[in-house]
């Protein structure tokens, strides 16, 4: 086991009900889950692999491969949708050159989806390492990507 | 501790900073003002105000709501009405401190309105305003207003009185004033708070929970968020409230881990509260104990679902279960719980400062009180809003909204989210009460207003909600894992021009039995926005399934893109904007897209130079 685990379950006191925080924890640090880190936690927790599977993979959050350096959230909202979030990620996708759910192979973009960044009065918007890009368009997608991306 | 003498110091604290000899710059710092760059505001107040050698205080506050006029700026002046500005950059926040901090003169061309005890002549009342007028804000009076980092601005504007008043009452007077207030819950279904507590109350053990489930999954809503960021205290009160009522020791904040700046701000108000003694053990010295946790939400929306939400906080799959029993008799660790909406308990807490008939002097029969949306979409004037239940549609979009944007046709807005539908034109007279939503066919929901205009597709939109549900439902049941998929399938059809007239008598069989065969509120609401845009635009599927022709131009397959030959010009912008090398032509000739390989993503009608506005996207496809 790596040390930051350690570092990490030194905070929690191994019950049960502290596992979707543990994994919350973990992943902060890690920038994803990895297959030995969950084996661990579960071992900490004393519980089956398959529940910490089971819970890693009912929640949105958690991811299983690492983020890019830059890592962009994309709001599917309501507001969002109907003022053009998807042809925002389009036009995300054909920049960077990977998916929504992709990480570049240089670690350096990865894009994510979310149900709502709760900014719908500034639709569509993303956020970039949590700082929030609002009022987009395929324009300001490309201006953003320009000058501070590359 | 005494109240009495944290009052005394908080209220000396907040004079001096609303009406004392000091300037003040107060900026609007939730999460709609950073986005619009109020951290950058705040930093060119300070450098400038430290540059021209002034005394002036800068103050982060939260939102007023006008989230369409971010960065919001309220400056003070010694003697003068409090002036708010909109669309303050750092070069106007620069300006700002010559012009108004230093040589008194007023920015007309910024100016939203004032905030003044006596009415000036020359300026606008800020209340006045055609967006603030209709509005009536109790459970907002705080945000925009107050610095939600610091306890004592709360304090000092009543803040904690209602736990004090509490103190003085038994549980079951705390109840009965719920009661005689008529506050329904806040969170989509609308029952009586009351109700719910005394189930709680009454529930055999010892042990009782209560939950604020702060998880605001509706896509296109942010009130709770707006809350929580600009007046955190008011929740803490109001959880410290119900949890006297009900007999609880613990409590919990169930929030989505996307709001950051939510959950920075409560962590530190608990902690505030807690040093005061208003919070944790012996609360004020009445030998009442109440602690509060924050469980950060790993992004679910079937955790607004109660059974769920307990299954999450108790580390599992948020997964519903069969209910009865219902929470309140065993709920959280199979004890009895009360899970409330943040707005329901910041409610409680105004309530209590005051008392029930201020609160329920407003709203309906029926609806009692105010109700927070957050009103987006195809609107003028977004942002945060409060009015008192019973408001007709029409006067919170278009008084309040300012109507729909660049002469677009209004046409639906959708509330409830994913669980409410969608209200057609002809119905905007409805009263926005519990009782005359659910009679239109969709619910209040926790209060997201989204717009709709000529331009959006509204087979389109059920397709959204659909495609939502399915993906968040938990896979429990078969009615709603298979059900929404199904359905979603044949929504997918038709907005790719292959569905079929009897599809839209299926899509209302499969909704009518999810419905009422799904074991919790997810599946049962799900095909709400099916079953409303069926009732109310049935058309727009027909012509979608007969004409296969997209009329708001939002499906792809139902609509196409072509250059118009007296106005291009052979700029050759668009040739090399298309990624699939469907546009053909030489550098000033007439260039011309090859339907067949047009993947009709857009980007040549974006490119396309304004002067020339050369390309048109036309409905349907091209023969």
């Amino acid at each position: 086991m790596c040390e930051c685990l350690e570092t990490i379950f030194k905070k929690f006191k191994g019950k049960e009900e502290e596992l979707i925080p543990l994994l919350q924890s973990v992943q902060e640090e890690a920038g994803f889950l990895s297959e030995s880190a969950m084996r661990d936690i579960a071992k900490f927790l004393r519980i089956p692999q398959s529940k910490v599977h089971g819970v890693a993979t009912f929640y949105a959050q958690f991811r299983f491969k690492p983020k890019g350096r830059k890592h962009i959230m994309l709001c599917r909202g309501t507001a969002c949708h109907v003022k053009g979030a998807p042809r925002i990620l389009e036009e995300i996708e054909n920049h960077l050159e990977i998916k929504e759910g992709e990480t570049s192979a240089d670690l350096e973009h990865s894009i994510e989806s979310v149900a709502c960044i709760g900014a719908c009065s500034l639709a569509p918007c993303i956020t970039v390492n949590n700082k929030v890009h609002a009022d987009l368009t395929p324009q300001k997608i490309e201006a953003l990507f320009n000058k501070r991306m590359n | 501790m005494d109240l009495n003498n944290l009052v005394a110091e908080a209220t000396k604290e907040w004079k001096e900073l609303i009406k004392g000899d000091t300037p003040a710059v107060f900026v609007g710092n939730a999460t709609c003002g950073r986005s619009a760059g109020s951290m950058d505001v705040i930093e060119a107040f300070q450098q400038e105000i430290e540059k021209q050698h002034i005394e002036c205080n800068v103050v982060e506050v939260g939102c007023i709501g006008l989230c369409y006029l971010e960065p919001l700026v309220m400056v003070y002046k010694p003697g003068a009405p409090l002036v708010c500005y909109r669309n303050i950059g750092t070069k106007e926040a620069t300006a700002l401190v010559d012009s108004h901090l230093i040589k008194d003169t007023i920015n007309q061309e910024r100016l939203i309105g004032v905030i003044s005890d006596t009415p000036q002549a020359a300026l606008p009342e800020l209340k006045d305003i055609p967006v603030m007028k209709p509005q009536v804000r109790l459970v907002l009076q705080n945000c925009g207003h107050i610095d939600p980092n610091n306890l004592n601005h709360y304090i000092a504007n009543k803040g904690y009185s209602g736990v004090a008043k509490m103190l003085t009452l038994q549980p079951e007077d705390v109840i009965e004033r719920i009661k005689e207030s008529g506050l329904r819950g806040r969170g989509g279904a609308g029952f009586p708070t009351w109700r719910k507590w005394q189930f709680c109350r009454d529930a055999k053990g010892t042990s009782k929970y209560l939950i604020c489930n702060a998880d605001e999954g509706d896509p296109g809503a942010f009130m709770n968020r707006s809350l929580l960021e600009g007046d955190p205290h008011s929740l803490l009160e109001g959880m410290i409230i119900a949890a006297y009522a009900i007999g609880a020791s613990t409590g919990y904040i169930y929030c989505r881990a996307e709001y950051p700046l939510a959950l920075v701000r409560l962590r530190l108000a608990i902690q505030q509260a807690e040093e005061q003694k208003l919070l944790g053990d012996d609360i004020l010295g009445s030998g009442f104990n109440f602690h509060i946790k924050i469980k950060e939400g790993a992004g679910a929306f079937v955790c607004g679902e109660e059974t769920a939400l307990i299954a999450s906080i108790e580390g599992s799959r948020g997964m519903p279960r069969p209910r009865p029993p219902f929470p309140a008799i065993a709920g959280l660790w199979g004890k009895p719980t009360i899970i409330n909406n943040v707005e329901t308990l910041a409610s409680v807490a105004r309530i209590m400062q005051n008392d029930p008939a201020w609160f329920s002097q407003y709203g309906t029969e029926m609806s009692k009180g105010t109700k927070t949306f957050a009103l987006v979409g195809k609107v003028q004037n977004t942002g945060l809003i409060e009015v008192p239940l019973g408001i007709s549609l029409k006067e919170i979009i278009f008084d309040i909204g300012g109507g729909v944007p660049n002469n677009k046709k209004f046409k639906a807005v959708q509330t409830g989210g994913p669980s409410g539908g969608c209200i057609p034109a002809h119905l905007l007279d409805i009263a926005m009460d519990y009782d005359s939503l659910a009679q239109a066919g969709t619910i209040m929901g926790s209060g997201g207003l989204v717009v709709m205009d000529e331009d959006t597709c509204m087979v389109d939109v059920a397709r959204y909600f659909l495609d939502f549900a399915q993906k968040e439902s938990c896979g429990e049941c078969a009615p709603c894992r298979l059900g929404t998929k199904q359905m979603l399938d044949i929504l997918e059809d038709i907005t790719s021009g292959k569905g079929t007239i009897e599809d839209i008598e299926l899509l209302e069989s499969m909704g009518d039995g999810i419905k009422k065969g799904s074991l919790c509120g997810l599946g049962q609401t799900a095909p709400n926005p099916v079953l409303t845009t069926l009732r109310y635009f049935r058309n727009e599927y027909e012509d979608h399934i007969i004409n296969k022709k997209c009329t708001a131009k939002v499906c792809r397959d139902l609509k196409y893109y072509d250059i118009l030959p007296d106005k291009c010009t052979g700029c050759h912008i668009c040739f090399k904007a298309c990624p699939t090398n469907a546009i053909s032509g030489t550098a000033k000739q007439l260039h011309q897209i090859d339907q067949s390989l047009c993947i009709k993503c857009g980007m040549c009608l974006d490119k396309c130079p304004v002067k020339f506005n050369a390309i048109e996207c036309y409905a349907g496809n091209k023969i």
